[in-house]
């Protein structure tokens, strides 16, 4: 191989790849910020006028399901992390040969279209369902209880769909501990408890962090739960842009919501990839 | 680690406890697919039947929204699997300027919202008047699944043992000959994950499809559509079937690959 194909061969192998993700990733970006600073209607064109107002009418008429979906996501993140970081501890700690198996496991619904277990979860938790018929029956809910169209509903569903992306990230972060440095604390005279929390946890934390960010994102940005189990006081903002750009066809209102949504949770997304770097998501993502 | 036996018996159980959780919507659809309901409301049960089964396709649209994402799923898997191969080998094999660029922007597509990378695309094909349909659907897909593909492959090639490739060199294998005869081989577990993983994604994506797909409707998309009318049995056949393969295929490329997981883990 002569000097100058060795240094062109990565940018040769990546020309093709890079050039898919300029056009229908960074390009497709640009196009949507510029869009949503256009004024004008699908029949007659749009043209650039630089309107900073779309963006504040926008975020005015929808604060209320911007500001849910913040606050949806941010509750669905906490119990994901209570409900996940023992899953990944056992299974890092006590799985044994078995690990790839639990693993396995909680990657299993996936094999289930997303749209498809939403709805199941529907049937399940309808108001005389299988689950709330028979509790009803014997008397032990009121005939008025329902748990559909609320949020604890959409949260619930949230959780549900999510809780893989939180186990994994602990998971690959608690794997990486050296048993030794956890010996040496005991050694030194710690408790388990404190082994637990001057040890373990602080190691586990960068976990923790990827899944937040792989789960709060998604989570904040869901339509399918709110829609499938939730009602209209439940609306989120992937809501709102989905039918903003599918029915109205109100595309500068609808880039000016997905802009300021993208720009609130990529504040974190890059404050997050400057200060652990983007190697565990990755990695986690690849599994 | 003794005295935390029973603190482990209890999180045994506790794991156990949310993978029954996480699967029971899916033994739920399973089971539905085997019910006797006289028409299209599929919420009660009414008794076992093996019926659905031999009609499974008897719904033209849905037949074709099943053939569309199958179609979708293989073209992504193969275009992904090779740009995304292309991407990385290089990041995996070269120290280069510009690699971090790469880097980063995998890394957006991979955490990016997908309402956004959809709505983006949307405002694209809009702007540029393109009709929305498969292709477009396709395009998409592709662009999401490339970095996963990439990331999968450049674990491989990281951890690939370089005096293999130096031995064909020395034996006096050229390099496209040691390429295709060693490298190649070495890193083509990795090249199918990554397609598998992308057919995976395809298949199953919803939100991106939703924003790209016009009148056309995959597999996700029927389903939603067909959400408030009630799901007729054949979905739960077919997601069935679906779930059964994925986990054929996932479970036999395991076993294939076991004696590497270790040093790649």
């Amino acid at each position: 191989m002569s000097r100058s194909r060795r240094v062109l061969a990565p940018y040769l192998l990546i020309l093709p790849g890079g050039l898919w993700l300029l056009l229908f990733f960074v390009i497709p970006m640009v196009t949507m910020l510029s869009l949503s600073l256009q004024q004008g209607d699908v029949v007659s064109g749009y043209v650039f006028t630089g309107h900073w107002q779309t963006y504040v009418d926008a975020i005015g008429n929808y604060r209320t399901q911007l500001v849910r979906s913040l606050i949806y996501g941010a509750i669905t993140t906490i119990i994901l992390i209570v409900l996940a970081f023992p899953v990944a501890y056992w299974i890092a700690f006590y799985g044994g040969r078995r690990k790839p198996t639990y693993l396995f496991l909680l990657l299993l619904p996936f094999f289930v279209s997303f749209v498809l277990r939403t709805i199941s979860w529907r049937y399940i938790l309808t108001d005389e369902g299988m689950l709330l018929g028979p509790l009803k029956d014997a008397g032990l809910l009121p005939g008025s209880f329902n748990i559909l169209g609320t949020p604890v509903a959409v949260i619930f569903g949230l959780v549900y769909n999510f809780l893989p992306f939180m186990v994994l990230p602990i998971y690959v972060a608690l794997e990486r501990i050296d048993p030794r440095v956890v010996e040496a604390a005991r050694d030194l005279y710690a408790d388990p408890p404190t082994a637990f929390r001057k040890v373990i946890f602080p190691l586990a934390l960068p976990g923790v962090f990827a899944g937040v960010l792989m789960t709060f994102v998604p989570a904040s940005s869901d339509y399918v739960n709110s829609a499938v189990l939730g009602s209209s006081s439940t609306t989120m903002i992937g809501q709102v842009i989905q039918s903003q750009y599918l029915t109205s066809s109100n595309y500068p209102t609808a880039s000016a919501l997905s802009f300021t949504l993208m720009a609130v949770l990529l504040v974190g997304v890059f404050a997050y990839a400057r200060a652990l770097g983007t190697e565990d998501v990755m990695k986690v993502a690849a599994r | 680690m003794r005295s935390r036996l029973t603190g482990g018996r209890v999180l045994h159980i506790y794991t156990w406890a949310i993978i029954v959780w996480l699967t029971l919507p899916v033994l739920i659809m399973m089971l539905f697919g085997f019910n006797d309901t006289p028409g299209r409301y599929n919420q009660t049960w009414e008794g076992f039947t093996f019926k659905w089964y031999g009609r499974v396709f008897a719904l033209d649209e849905l037949t074709q929204a099943l053939v569309i994402s199958l179609l979708v799923a293989v073209v992504t898997a193969v275009v992904a699997g090779a740009l995304g191969t292309g991407i990385g080998f290089a990041l995996g094999r070269y120290r280069f300027r510009g690699s971090g660029t790469v880097n980063l922007i995998m890394f957006a597509t991979m955490s990016s919202p997908e309402l956004v990378m959809g709505a983006s695309l949307l405002t694209l094909f809009v702007s540029l008047g393109v009709g929305l349909g498969a292709v477009t659907i396709t395009i998409a897909h592709i662009m999401f699944s490339i970095s996963f593909v990439a990331v999968v492959v450049r674990a491989r090639v990281l951890t690939l043992d370089r005096s293999v490739e130096e031995a064909a060199a020395d034996l006096g294998a050229n390099a496209w000959t040691t390429f295709w005869r060693i490298t190649f081989p070495i890193i083509l577990p990795a090249v199918m994950s990554g397609m598998l993983l992308a057919f995976a994604l395809s298949i199953d994506d919803f939100v991106v499809s939703n924003f790209t797909a016009g009148t056309t409707t995959t597999f996700p998309l029927w389903i939603w559509g067909a959400t408030r009318v009630g799901l007729p049995p054949q979905v739960n056949v077919m997601g069935t079937l679906i779930f059964l393969g994925g986990v054929l295929i996932a479970v036999a490329t395991s076993v294939r690959s076991r004696p590497r997981k270790r040093s790649s883990a």
